[in-house]
């Protein structure tokens, strides 16, 4: 086993762990923009796609990298605006609009 | 970024250059945002604040990526990546201010299939320009779950949307050997995927793999029910996650395994609420819940023509009980979401409340389409969430309450869950709707609903049934009660 792969791995158990404990904290009146949030968060894929539609691989991948990244910032802009336009609307007694 | 250029053992090495370094705390940082982000989403109070701390993060991600890729070198085209980028920005901002609330669950859905192409494409890149011989066991495996998992999420999701849509039946599609196909197809993708480890240079083996998921998404989504579509859409959000997090392993990119374990670890968390809300075991409907469904339509079609008559009222008559109720709970459904009434739902209570009447909402936890789905609707009608309650908060109060409002709900308030052992939704946690003194159900029909399963609630000596639009009844109800 490789260092590179022990290192991600906790990496990735250390976030599963924190993801789990944070998330398991939101109720279930949130669920629904927790589902557009981590949506939204989850367009960090756009790093790689950025990557992969910027390098100098020829244009096959480059198409297919510029359709990643147009992809993953729908999600990201997408992703984010909704998550807040629905929290908006979340108000305790009294709260008028 | 390639195998050649490997940031973490790079750190384990020896020293980072300064851009590297630079590049690594931003991700740190964004990582740290999203956590921080996620916390405060916890809370209706702070959580607005923890979608700015998340943009945050994401635009120092983004910035850093771009502004190391240049500075090595790696980022060399840009106008593929502006013009991508605007047209994506156009796209999510249209989607992000103009979407129904109604069509949340279909936005979802739609959008976990962008995620699951973005992180195929990228695997497919990663594969054309660093694959063969040369290709380190845990970057080819990685790359290989990474085009799996992203192509199952691309064409699973576009199934949950055209089911959610109507493109596509709702009900389950079964066929002989269904489960024992798609096992062999896991098992032969997962056994390609040990292929290119031995062999990396088999560009055969690896687009199979990236056709096997695509088929798979396809397969494993057509057998599932639209009453099961909110553990569907939670199932999708862990595949989206895992798949992010594969390709963080295939790029040695801790932020996107970071992101990745963050996004499917809420997915799988929802799923087992889900799954506890319906009492279903989390295994059943991961690997099992393929039949559950259509054994409800056999138990439907035995039952019901030889019961009693439902009693059905007019609208007057709903609306003189409402009149002189102290107390109404009312359950929202999906049918509420269908005709669009939530704002009809808000202006009754205004009225009722005017009169003197307590108007609460009664939340089941698999109300609607996905997770949420109704404390959303309703607070686009301004209803304010503190008037929501829980089922476990607010379902011993039935007893004490002059109507159950329902609207547009069926399962969730089934008394068959309680007593018919031989319901699909046997054990299964409902509202007590039936337990107050009078229960007042909005219904288009008197049709089964989505899951196919008979409701003897309507059928009770204290139910009235009020056929026709919800959104339609409501307001008549509202003005008959001003007059």
């Amino acid at each position: 086993m490789s260092l590179t792969l022990i290192f991600g791995l906790y990496v990735f158990f250390l976030a599963a762990f924190t993801g789990y404990q944070v998330i398991s904290k939101v109720p279930h009146l949130l669920h629904t923009p927790l589902m557009a949030f981590t949506n939204a968060i989850s367009g960090i894929s756009l790093v790689g796609s950025l990557l992969a539609a910027g390098g100098h691989y020829g244009t096959l991948s480059t198409a297919l990298g510029a359709v990643a990244v147009l992809a993953a910032s729908i999600n990201v802009i997408g992703g984010f605006l909704i998550t807040d336009r629905m929290l908006r609307m979340f108000k305790k007694k009294g709260g008028t609009r | 970024m390639s195998a050649a250029e490997p940031q973490v053992a790079q750190a384990v090495v020896g020293a980072l250059s300064t851009a590297e370094t630079f590049v690594q705390l931003l991700y740190l940082a964004a990582s740290i945002l999203f956590v921080l982000g996620l916390k405060d989403l916890g809370d209706a109070q702070t959580a607005r604040r923890g979608v700015l701390l998340a943009e945050i993060g994401m635009v120092a991600a983004v910035a850093g990526t771009l502004l190391f890729g240049v500075d090595k070198g790696i980022i060399v085209r840009w106008e593929w990546i502006v013009v991508a980028l605007l047209i994506g920005t156009g796209v999510g901002t249209a989607m992000g201010l103009w979407i129904p609330m109604t069509k949340m669950p279909e936005r979802i859905a739609l959008s976990h299939a962008f995620g699951g192409l973005a992180v195929a494409l990228v695997g497919v890149v990663e594969y054309l320009n660093h694959g063969g011989p040369q290709m380190g066991t845990l970057h080819i495996t990685a790359t290989g779950l990474e085009v799996a998992l992203g192509a199952l999420t691309f064409t699973g999701s576009l199934m949950a949307f055209g089911k959610l849509q109507g493109f596509i039946t709702g009900r389950p599609v079964t066929y002989p050997l269904q489960n024992l196909s798609n096992l062999a197809m896991i098992v032969g993708t997962l056994g390609l995927i040990g292929l290119l480890v031995y062999s990396p240079g088999a560009s055969w083996a690896f687009y199979a793999v990236a056709t096997l998921g695509v088929l798979l998404g396809v397969l494993l989504v057509l057998p599932i029910g639209g009453a099961d579509m909110p553990v569907v859409i939670c199932l999708l959000n862990s595949y989206a996650g895992l798949a992010a997090s594969a390709t963080g392993f295939a790029l040695d990119n801790n932020v996107l395994i970071i992101c990745g374990a963050l996004d499917g670890f809420s997915g799988f968390l929802l799923g087992m609420m889900m799954s506890k809300a319906m009492n279903r075991s989390f295994s059943n409907v991961l690997f099992g819940a393929f039949g559950a469904v259509p054994e409800g339509k056999a138990v439907m079609e035995g039952a019901a023509p030889s019961g009693p008559a439902p009693n059905v009222g007019s609208v007057e008559e709903a609306a003189e009980v409402l009149r002189a109720a102290r107390s109404v709970i009312v359950v929202p459904g999906y049918g509420m979401a269908v005709s669009q009434a939530q704002h009809a739902v808000r202006d009754l209570a205004n009225v009722l409340q005017a009169n003197g009447c307590d108007v609460r909402y009664a939340i089941h936890p698999v109300a609607g389409r996905m997770p949420g789905h109704m404390n959303v609707l309703l607070a686009e009608a301004n209803v304010p969430y503190d008037h929501l309650f829980d089922l476990d908060v607010i379902n011993d109060d039935f007893t004490a309450t002059d109507v159950a409002l329902v609207v547009g709900a069926n399962d969730v308030v089934n008394p068959a869950a309680r007593s018919n052992q031989s319901s699909p939704i046997y054990g299964m946690p409902i509202l007590s709707a039936d337990m107050a003194k009078t229960c007042v159900v909005l219904k288009r029909s008197l049709n089964a609903g989505f899951a196919g399963i008979e409701n003897e609630l309507f059928v009770r000596s204290n139910t009235m049934m009020v056929l026709g639009d919800a959104k339609k009844t409501l307001m008549q109800f509202t003005s008959a009660l001003k007059e």
